[in-house]
């Protein structure tokens, strides 16, 4: 039960803005309060964030679905390649994405600058929805495709054999197998939409984190922010306690003997053009139309491009973001054998907790921590050390969840073979269990880091005075209108971010 | 190695942080965009051989988290997008020396001295020439509520020029003719939008065929592009839709580099700083002696236009934000 140690220790990091929150709403006035808490806008507030995240869930689940086992259990040439490009729009930053989509049609668009064409701008939720779906389904992609990678596929040549059709099979079968990839994939894609601000302001849909920041942004009142913080969390709340509840403990680790074999590639013979139609598509609109608008930016661009600048803003990026990603990675390992391996409720709580981070709104966690810094660690105030907790401890969740499954699907036997040889029980976990998690670990580790690049409301709140990164840059110019000048920052951004995501690719659990 | 290399790196960073957090002779809270104000930080670091450290972001943000720090705040000055966020935030400011500001009109500060107006910038409405040409513009902000407006017009209900307005508006035409105009907005469709700019930007692409912005705004796109289709023009004179407010700055009661302070706010006020902000921001001088620019309305077109509201009244903000709040616009 050491674990528990570390693993509560990051449960009650998490439960500092929760504290916060709190002693910050009850600094209100009962009536005022109620008057504002409980009125019509906030119940339109939650049916559009609702809204929104079931939409959001739908369409990346929509493509992600496809992709991963196109890209998985098929022959289509250049596979692996779509897998990587797959994977890429988490490198887009949710405002550039929102952008991109935005800044194609209006005045200064490509569209009407070099066809003439007026097309009426993506807004309000069809706008966000689109925006959204297009930078998180990749989540949903590699928890997917991390499942089917680990599945075993005689399970579905077993159902075949008994006279079944591949697709019944797939459905009767892999699918279930691969409920557990999709719940988590849209646990953290539904959390992500509670907490975007970015893409739903540009978009002009009035969810409860834009409420919030506008509160923060453009009022004093934190107090009846907070409220709204709260909510949003009771809201994310329920969404972990869905989660949890639909994806009571099975068993998905394989109780068979012998080793798993990589699934026979399924032919697609004439089905092949309609599937690489699919796949190109995808990446077009994820990846080719915010690359496409920023060329065109770029291209625009009327003043050279300050490199010595750009390369000192990207380097401080780089040395916040990798650290925290360190960080997040080692607290993810107690935390992820935690919730793999035993049961209870110490143990469930400590998993869900890990999520909590993730689901606080971002300008909650860090107005939480500027609070926590100022009361209880003056010396922390304003330092990289503080913003670097704050990243870690927010995307936590990223970090354990391919931890996690790669736990799942390992199931103990390996473990207990070694305890059976006769090794004490920490020499059977570093020599049977440890070496496979390294893949799993390094992944979640650069997704926290690629996530941390574009991360903006905890770092405008908690980075050190004059240490400005590549998100702030590019959301404070494009918020200024200077998209030309915001371009080679996105440029960098993107680019950066994408090298990252090929590595992850390359240390995702799956084939050994 | 791996281990070794990126523990290295992580102590690198933490050297860089305390590096970034501790050399600076002057910390600045700006809610000033950055690409406006980062040519005159490096200005007065060229002239007064003092390193600045800046903070951007939103003017109510940063004075939100001035409040937030108290005592233990690491900013020596605030600088303000609008005269209303100032006075909110004046309890923390400590007296501006007699010396600085000596040389501007009385109506561009605080009467108390807390704060100096470092320039000063109308409300306008902007418009489309072809959608909403000039003549059929109302002679009045509360015009807007009519239904020939319905759907067309957009705002800014979080910019804190806008809510300065909004202040104004409480204070010269009385609680409820502000409320009933806020309302009657809200109900004739007025479109809400992030700022300044993404409003101008919105008549361009067609979205919305006027809204109420500052003046400088505009003529930052006219500048790269002198065919952006968006025209801009005042109320009726003395009309409360034509607000004159100024940007400022207020020195921090807890700040350790006072005298960096009052040199960086006095620098703001010379001739050449203020000449900058003419030239190349758009915006109105708010001392004598500076060579208009060319492509603004005169000041005494301004000054002519501007409703007779003393910045000084426009501190209210918690009331304006309470009225926003309750019209459910934020």
């Amino acid at each position: 039960m050491a674990l528990l140690a570390p693993a509560l220790l990051v449960g009650a990091g998490m439960l500092v803005p929760f504290v916060y929150l709190l002693a910050r709403a009850a600094e209100a006035d009962a009536g005022t309060l109620a008057a504002l808490v409980l009125r019509w806008r906030t119940l339109e507030l939650v049916g559009n964030t609702l809204k929104l995240a079931a939409c959001v869930a739908a369409l990346g689940t929509l493509i992600a679905l496809p992709l991963a086992w196109i890209t998985v259990r098929t022959d289509l040439p250049a596979r692996r390649l779509f897998g990587y490009l797959a994977v890429m729009p988490l490198a887009v930053p949710g405002y550039v994405m929102a952008y991109a989509l935005i800044g194609l049609s209006g005045y200064y668009g490509p569209l009407n600058h070099v066809f003439g064409l007026t097309l009426p701008r993506l807004q309000g939720l069809p706008g966000a929805t689109l925006a959204l779906s297009l930078y998180t389904f990749p989540y949903l992609y590699l928890n997917l495709r991390a499942a089917l990678l680990g599945l075993d596929p005689s399970l579905e040549e077993t159902a075949r054999s008994l006279g079944r059709s591949r697709a019944n099979a797939f459905c009767t079968v892999t699918l279930p197998h691969l409920r557990p990839a999709l719940l988590s994939g849209w646990l953290v894609v539904t959390l992500y939409v509670l907490g975007d601000f970015g893409g739903v302001a540009l978009m002009r849909y009035e969810t409860f984190s834009f409420a919030i920041y506008n509160q923060y942004a453009g009022a004093f009142d934190r107090v009846y922010a907070a409220c709204l913080s709260l909510m949003l969390m009771a809201l994310a709340g329920a969404m972990l306690m869905g989660e949890g509840w639909l994806s009571r403990r099975r068993r998905f680790g394989r109780t068979g003997t012998g080793v798993p074999r990589a699934a026979e590639p399924v032919p697609l013979g004439r089905w092949r053009w309609p599937a690489l139609l699919f796949c190109g598509l995808v990446q077009l609109a994820s990846l080719g139309l915010p690359f496409f608008v920023i060329l065109f930016w770029l291209g625009r661009a009327p003043a050279e491009i300050d490199w010595p600048a750009l390369g000192m803003v990207a380097g401080r990026t780089v040395l916040a973001a990798l650290p925290s990603a360190l960080f997040a990675a080692l607290l993810a390992l107690p935390v992820a054998l935690l919730a793999a391996r035993h049961r209870g409720p110490l143990a469930a709580l400590a998993e869900r907790l890990s999520y909590f981070g993730y689901a606080v709104p971002p300008l909650a966690f860090a107005l939480a921590a500027v609070f926590f810094a100022l009361s209880a660690a003056p010396f922390l105030y304003q330092t990289l050390p503080l913003l670097m907790l704050a990243y870690a401890f927010s995307f936590l969740a990223l970090a354990v969840g391919p931890v996690r499954s790669a736990l799942l699907q390992m199931g103990q036997r390996p473990e207990e073979a070694a305890r059976s040889l006769g090794r004490g029980p920490l020499s059977a976990f570093a020599g049977a269990t440890l070496p496979r998690l390294a893949r799993p670990l390094v992944a979640g580790g650069l997704l926290v880091f690629i996530v941390v690049v574009k991360e903006l409301p905890i770092t405008f709140l908690l980075a050190p005075t004059g240490y400005t990164t590549l998100s702030m840059t590019i959301f404070s110019r494009t918020n200024e209108g200077m998209l030309l000048e915001a371009a080679p920052y996105a440029l960098v951004t993107i680019l950066f971010s994408s090298l990252f995501v090929g590595l992850i690719m390359r240390h995702e659990g799956g084939r050994h | 190695m791996k281990t070794l290399l990126l523990s290295g790196l992580a102590g690198l960073s933490l050297c860089l942080a305390a590096g970034t957090a501790a050399a600076a002779d002057l910390t600045i809270y700006s809610g000033r965009g950055e690409a406006f104000v980062a040519p005159v930080i490096e200005m007065f670091e060229t002239e007064s051989g003092l390193d600045v450290e800046v903070r951007y972001a939103g003017t109510a943000e940063l004075a939100a988290l001035l409040q937030e720090e108290g005592a233990k705040s690491p900013a020596d000055l605030f600088w303000a997008q609008d005269g209303g966020a100032l006075g909110a935030t004046d309890k923390l400011f400590a007296k501006m020396p007699a010396h600085v500001g000596q040389n501007q009109p009385e109506h561009f500060k605080s009467a108390d001295g807390k704060w100096i107006g470092t320039s000063a910038r109308a409300r306008v409405i902007v418009h489309s020439p072809e959608r909403a040409p000039a003549d059929t513009l109302p002679k009045s902000v509360l015009g807007l509520t009519d239904a020939a407006w319905k759907g067309r017009v957009g705002w800014a209900p979080s910019n804190g020029s806008f809510q300065s307005f909004v202040t104004a508006l409480r204070v010269k035409e009385g609680e409820e003719a502000a409320k009933a105009w806020v309302d009657g907005m809200v109900a004739n469709g007025a479109k809400a939008y992030r700022n300044n700019v993404a409003l101008v930007q919105a008549i361009a692409d067609g979205e919305i065929d006027a809204a109420l912005t500052n003046n400088y705004y505009l003529g930052r796109f006219k500048g790269r592009d002198d065919k952006f289709p968006v025209e801009q023009r005042f109320f009726a004179d003395g009309d409360i839709g034509n607000l004159l407010n100024v940007a400022g700055v207020g020195i921090l009661e807890t700040s350790d580099s006072k005298e960096a302070a009052e040199r960086f706010a006095a620098f703001l006020l010379t001739p050449a700083v203020q000449q900058y902000f003419t030239s190349s921001g758009n915006e109105y001088p708010v001392i004598k002696g500076v060579i208009p620019n060319a492509t603004l309305t005169s000041v005494a077109t301004v000054e002519t236009a501007a409703p007779n509201v003393p910045l000084d009244q426009l501190s209210d903000l918690p009331g304006t934000l309470e009225l926003l709040r309750s019209a459910n616009l934020l």
